[in-house]
């Protein structure tokens, strides 16, 4: 107890705590990520879209075991907490850090820091505002124009058909990009695993991850709005 | 040449600080930037001015004292030189110079270029000793050291402890400096025996002088004056971790017979 405590208390500790609930984050964001994919699988011969299958599968996984719907709520559950850990955690270091200049310099050059390392407290802002929106849009569906639940293929074909909503999910992803590209390194540098060896095939494990989420995120999107995809049954 | 500069007034901790404009006409490239300050500082003693406080010691590089931000860039623009070792050729004619202290929570100003930079040296205290037999010198090489080991706690040894990569951090974070200091102790035998409540206390003693925390920018590494790799804080980390959660257990206590 006292060990955690003190680790905790620390600004290091603090890092890694930030760190370790970053990745799981992360991992959570790469299977949402392969999981809209399944967008592209198009329908079953029984007619039900293979998006609103994954959407039920992930409802009725572990049901024997656990009752249904429970282990996709212990999973909310466990990323809830480890995202409120997070941002607890950075604003205390944030506070911390802010605090410690009280008079800034007139004049300050920043000659090494990448701009995905200098926003990531405002991108990660973002991306938490994005969050609440994204719940609200699809998946509690109250800031849906149309909102049938169950129905995941339809409700985000009719979302994607406003330009507006594309563009700002667009925008979103971008920031989530930029976030995770800083967050993936620091991952690596936070926990003491990055070395001079080591550090060029991290960089690259960032840029690669941050890329392919990003852009697989957004073909979903954008295929829906640019019409490749089908509406869905009686539209 | 001809330079502007625009230098950090403050008469104590408590007076409000302020920019005053100096035009320094016939300065020669080849001096230092010291010695521009120092004319200047002549120039202000003639008219029954006060001189620009500042620190230099060594004049050459080593003993961290020159600690100033100039134009945005602890040390200036030039990379791993101080600012003593910077010369005014690496201005161009009739530059704009702003010279600032060290800006930081941790650093109380003391008076106009000159800040309090104590609490480096309680962070040392908290940790930065090493448990050596006294007596008798022991014999060179008594003791083998891999050659890659030596190299890079000598890496990190070179730290003349300036205090700009706190200037440099966006967070005033001190890491860089805690981390060469644990590094260049932990990564040779003689630093072994305290080397876990060495990285606890140090740390501890990071926080307590209210230094910011690491964000990984990267900026205190491309500011060092003798190049320290950001690769030790990583070292700090991995030792933070390792002290705190791979504690040994206690191998004296008693074994429960069956």
């Amino acid at each position: 107890m006292n060990v955690s405590c003190e680790f905790y208390r620390s600004s290091v500790g603090k890092k890694v705590v930030v760190a370790l609930t970053g990745a799981v984050l992360f991992l959570f964001v790469v299977g949402h990520m392969l999981g809209n994919l399944k967008t592209f699988m198009g329908m079953d011969p029984s007619g039900v879209h293979h998006l609103d299958m994954y959407a039920h599968f992930l409802r009725e996984f572990m049901a024997e075991a656990m009752g249904h719907g429970n282990f996709l709520w212990l999973t909310r559950v466990v990323l809830l907490g480890c995202l409120l850990l997070h941002v607890v955690t950075v604003a205390q270091l944030q506070a911390r850090s802010s605090e410690a200049r009280p008079v800034k310099y007139k004049k300050q050059t920043l000659r090494a820091s990448s701009v995905a390392a200098r926003t990531m407290w405002y991108g990660g802002m973002l991306v938490f505002l994005f969050i609440v929106l994204h719940l609200g849009h699809l998946t509690l569906g109250s800031l849906h124009s149309d909102f049938v639940e169950g129905e995941v293929y339809r409700n985000v074909y009719i979302a994607f058909q406003n330009p507006l909503i594309v563009i700002g999910y667009f925008i979103a992803m971008c920031v989530l990009g930029f976030h995770l590209y800083h967050g993936v390194w620091s991952f690596f540098q936070t926990l003491g695993l990055d070395t001079p060896d080591r550090n060029c095939a991290l960089r690259l494990v960032a840029k690669v991850a941050s890329f392919v989420i990003v852009v697989g995120f957004l073909s979903v999107p954008l295929s829906l709005s640019l019409g490749l995809l089908p509406p869905p049954v009686g539209m | 040449m001809k330079v502007t500069v625009h230098v950090w007034r403050q008469k104590n901790a408590s007076a409000a600080g302020k920019f005053v404009t100096y035009p320094m006409d016939d300065i020669s490239p080849d001096m230092s930037f010291l010695e521009m300050l120092d004319v200047l500082n002549d120039r202000l003693e003639e008219r029954g001015e006060e001189p620009v406080a500042f620190e230099s010691d060594c004049r050459e590089g080593i003993c961290g004292n020159c600690s100033m931000v100039i134009n945005g860039t602890p040390h200036g623009p030039m990379r791993n030189t101080t600012a003593c070792q910077l010369h005014m050729r690496s201005f161009s004619d009739g530059e704009d110079i702003y010279i600032e202290p060290w800006r930081a929570k941790a650093f109380p100003p003391i008076k106009d270029l000159v800040v309090d930079r104590g609490a480096l040296d309680r962070v040392i205290q908290a940790g930065g000793y090493i448990s050596v037999r006294t007596g008798s010198a022991q014999d060179a090489n008594a003791l083998p050291i891999p050659k890659l080991d030596v190299d890079l706690a000598m890496d990190a040894a070179t730290c003349i402890g300036c205090g700009a990569c706190v200037a440099a951090c966006p967070n005033s974070s001190a890491m860089l400096f805690t981390a060469a200091k644990i590094s260049h102790l932990g990564l040779l035998p003689q630093g072994q025996t305290e080397r876990m409540e060495r990285v606890r206390n140090m740390v501890r003693q990071h926080d307590d002088e209210l230094f910011g925390s690491c964000t990984n920018y990267g900026e205190c590494q491309d500011a060092c004056p003798k190049g320290i790799s950001i690769n030790f804080i990583g070292h700090l980390n991995r030792d933070f971790l390792k002290a705190n959660f791979l504690k040994v257990k206690n191998p004296r206590r008693e074994v429960e017979s069956q």
